[in-house]
C-alpha cells in the first residue's frame, strides 16, 4: 500500500496543502506556512521517489481502480519522470525561499501559495503519468493554476498577458486532444507503453500521421517553439517574478517533456514530422537568441532565452537517436534550474535598483558581491562557459546532432550559442558592472532572496563539476524511453 | 453514420476556427468553447458507438459483452469538465478586460505588449 502512496505523493501532497492554503489565505502567515509545508513535503517525497527509481527496487507501475492497464489512470515512476520531479521540487523550494522576501501579504491573500502548490502538483502529475489522456488533464490543470498566478495582481497588463496565454494554450490543448482522439480511434488504448509498441508494429496510416502533426503543433504552441513563440515573451514578463521563474523553469519544460514522450517515443523520432523538427529547432534557437539581443527589459530578455533553450532541447530530439534523447533530458535538467535562477536574479536586481530596465540598472557587483557571485553562475551556465552545466548540455546536444547526421543543426546551435553569450555578457555588464544612471542608491538584496538563488546556483555548480552522474542518469532515461514499448 | 458524425464535428470545428480568428475577444471565447465541443464529438466518433447497450458486465460473466465504449465516454466527460472550466476562466478574464479597458477589441488590449517593450538606451554618464 505504501508504494502507490509514495508514487502519488509528489502530486497529492501539494494538492492537499493547496486546499489548506486556500482555506487559510486570509491569514498570510498561515498561507505561507501551508505553502512551506507543501513544498517541503513535496521535496521529501520526490527525493524518496528518485532514490527508489535509481536504486535497486524501482517502484512498480500503479494503475488505479483495480482495472487492467490501458483502461485506467496509471502512474509510473520511470527514470526521466522521477529525475524531473526531483528537479521540480528543487526549483519549487528555491522559488518559495525567494518568495518569502518578494511576495507581499496582498498576493498571499489572493491565493498565491495555493496556486503555486497546485501548479507544482500538475507539473509533477505530467512527469509521472503513464497515460496519454492523463497527460492532457495535467496540462490543463497546470494552465488553470498558471492563469491564476499570472493575474494575481489583477492588473490590466497581467489580464492581457493571460488572455494571450490562455488563447494559445487552449488552442494547443485542443490540437493535442484531437490527436488523442485520432489515436484512440485507431488503437483503442491510450496507455503510453502499449501505444508505443502498437504504433511501431503498424505501418503509418492517415490518422496516425495526422495525429502526429496535430500533437506536434499543439505541443509547439504550448512550449513556445517557433513559429508559435510570439505569446511567450509577452505573457511571462507580466507575471510576478517568482511566478515567471516557475513558468520559465517548469511550464515550458513540461510542454517539451510531452513533446519528448509523444514525438520522440510514441512516433519514433516524429514519423512524418521528423524532417520539420530540425528546422523548428534551428528557427527557434536563432530567432529567440537574436530576439533576446534587442531587449532592454530584463524579464523579456530572459523570456526569449527560455524559448531559445527549448530550441536546443528540440535539436537533441530532432537527432532521433538514443544519444539525442539523453542530450534532450540533460538539457532539460540544466535549463529548468538555470532559467528559474535567472528570473529570480532579475527579480533581485529589480529589488536592489528599482527598475526592470537594463538602462537604469547597474552597480550590483559593488553593492551586493554575494548576489553577483550567485547570479554569475546561471549567467555563465546559460552562456555555455565550462565547467558549468550549460557547457556540458550544449556539448551533448552538439555531439548528438552531428552524430545524427545533422551538421547544419549543430552549426545553427553554435551561432545561437554565440548570440546567447553576447546577450548574457550584455545583461551582466549592464546590471552588475556599470554605474547606475543618475547615481541611484543600490539597496541590498534580502537574505531570503539570496538563499533561494544559492540553492539553485549550488545545483548548477554541482552538475557542472560532477556531470558524470547526470550523464549516467540521462543515458539510463533515454534507454528507458526507447525501451518503453518493449516491456509492455 | 460515422461520416455524418465526422462531418458534424468538422462543421463545428470550422465554425469555431472562424470565430477564433475574430478580433472581438467574446467571439474568440465562443470559438474556443465551440472548438472543445467539436473535439468532444470527434472523441465520441473515435470510440465504438455502434451499440447502444450500457457497458455493464452481465451477471456471471467475466468480460464486457458488445456494448457502447465506456472509455470514450469517460474521456468526453473529463474533456467537457475541463473545457467548461477553461471557458469560465477565460470568460472571467474577458470580463475583467471589459471592465478595465471598456472594450473587447483585441487591438486595444495591448498593455502586456507595451509593458516590457525595448527602449532606446539613454545616454550614459561614463
Amino acid at each position: 500500500m505504501t508504494d502507490p502512496l509514495l508514487l502519488v505523493a509528489p502530486v497529492a501532497w501539494p494538492l492537499l496543502l493547496a486546499a489548506v492554503a486556500m482555506l487559510v489565505r486570509r491569514r498570510p502567515w498561515a498561507a505561507e506556512l501551508a505553502g512551506g509545508i507543501g513544498v517541503a513535503g513535496m521535496a521529501f517525497a520526490s527525493l524518496l521517489l528518485f532514490h527508489r527509481a535509481t536504486g535497486g527496487r524501482p517502484l512498480p507501475m500503479t494503475v488505479f481502480g483495480g482495472w487492467p492497464r490501458a483502461f485506467a489512470v496509471s502512474f509510473d515512476a520511470r527514470l526521466p519522470g522521477a529525475l524531473l520531479v526531483l528537479v521540480t521540487a528543487l526549483v519549487a523550494v528555491g522559488v518559495f525561499l525567494f518568495g518569502h522576501a518578494d511576495i507581499r501579504e496582498r498576493r498571499r491573500r489572493s491565493g498565491y501559495d495555493a496556486l503555486l502548490l497546485a501548479l507544482c502538483a500538475a507539473v509533477n502529475g505530467a512527469f509521472l503519468t503513464g497515460d496519454l489522456f492523463n497527460l492532457y488533464v495535467w496540462f490543463e490543470l497546470a494552465l488553470v493554476a498558471a492563469l491564476g498566478l499570472l493575474t494575481i495582481d489583477r492588473r490590466l497588463g497581467q489580464i492581457d498577458g493571460a488572455i494571450r496565454y490562455a488563447a494559445f494554450a487552449m488552442l494547443g490543448a485542443t490540437f493535442i486532444l484531437i490527436g488523442i482522439g485520432l489515436i484512440y480511434g485507431s488503437f483503442g488504448t491510450l496507455d503510453l507503453a502499449t501505444l508505443t509498441s502498437e504504433i511501431a508494429a503498424r505501418p503509418a496510416s492517415v490518422s496516425t500521421t495526422l495525429a502526429a502533426v496535430l500533437m506536434l503543433s499543439g505541443l509547439a504552441l504550448k512550449s513556445g517553439l517557433a513559429p508559435f513563440h510570439i505569446w511567450l515573451p509577452v505573457a511571462y514578463p507580466a507575471a510576478p517574478i517568482t511566478v515567471a521563474a516557475l513558468f520559465g523553469g517548469l511550464l515550458s519544460k513540461m510542454g517539451f517533456y510531452a513533446l519528448l514522450l509523444i514525438v520522440g517515443v510514441l512516433f519514433r523520432g516524429g514519423g512524418a514530422t521528423a524532417p520539420v523538427l530540425g528546422w523548428i529547432a534551428a528557427a527557434t534557437m536563432l530567432l529567440c537568441a537574436a530576439g533576446a539581443l534587442a531587449q532592454t527589459d530584463m524579464r523579456r530578455l530572459i523570456a526569449y532565452h527560455v524559448i531559445a533553450q527549448v530550441g536546443y532541447m528540440t535539436a537533441g530530439l530532432a537527432a532521433a537517436t538514443e544519444a539525442g534523447m539523453a542530450a534532450a533530458v540533460f538539457y532539460m535538467v540544466h535549463s529548468i534550474i538555470v532559467q528559474a535562477n535567472l528570473f529570480l536574479g532579475v527579480g533581485a536586481i529589480r529589488r536592489a535598483t528599482g527598475s526592470w530596465n537594463l538602462n537604469h540598472a547597474g552597480g550590483m557587483t559593488r553593492s551586493n558581491p554575494i548576489f553577483a557571485f550567485l547570479f554569475a553562475v546561471p549567467i555563465l551556465s546559460l552562456a555555455g562557459i565550462p565547467p558549468l552545466s550549460g557547457f556540458w548540455a550544449k556539448l551533448v546536444v552538439l555531439r548528438a546532432t552531428i552524430d545524427g547526421g545533422m551538421p547544419w543543426l549543430a552549426l545553427a546551435a553554435l551561432v545561437a550559442a554565440l548570440l546567447t553569450l553576447i546577450s548574457m555578457a550584455f545583461l551582466w555588464s549592464e546590471a552588475c558592472w556599470t554605474i547606475p544612471a543618475g547615481d541611484r542608491r543600490v539597496r541590498p538584496v534580502p537574505p531570503a532572496m539570496l538563499a533561494g538563488m544559492a540553492l539553485l546556483s549550488a545545483a548548477t555548480l554541482a552538475i557542472g563539476l560532477m556531470p558524470d552522474r547526470l550523464f549516467l542518469l540521462t543515458r539510463l532515461s533515454a534507454r528507458m524511453l526507447v525501451n518503453l514499448g518493449a516491456g509492455a | 453514420m460515422t461520416i455524418l458524425y465526422a462531418a458534424t464535428a468538422a462543421i463545428i470545428m470550422g465554425a469555431a476556427v472562424y470565430l477564433i480568428l475574430s478580433r472581438n475577444l467574446v467571439r474568440m471565447l465562443l470559438g474556443l468553447s465551440l472548438l472543445s465541443n467539436g473535439v468532444n464529438m470527434l472523441l465520441f466518433v473515435a470510440g465504438d458507438f455502434s451499440s447502444r447497450l450500457p457497458p455493464i458486465i452481465v451477471d456471471g460473466e467475466k468480460v464486457l459483452g458488445p456494448s457502447a465504449d465506456p472509455l470514450a465516454q469517460a474521456l468526453i466527460l473529463t474533456a467537457i469538465v475541463i473545457g467548461f472550466a477553461l471557458t469560465v476562466v477565460l470568460a472571467a478574464l474577458v470580463l475583467r478586460v471589459w471592465r478595465a479597458a471598456g472594450t473587447v477589441d483585441a487591438r486595444a488590449v495591448d498593455k502586456a505588449e507595451t509593458l516590457a517593450k525595448p527602449r532606446i538606451p539613454v545616454a550614459r554618464r561614463d
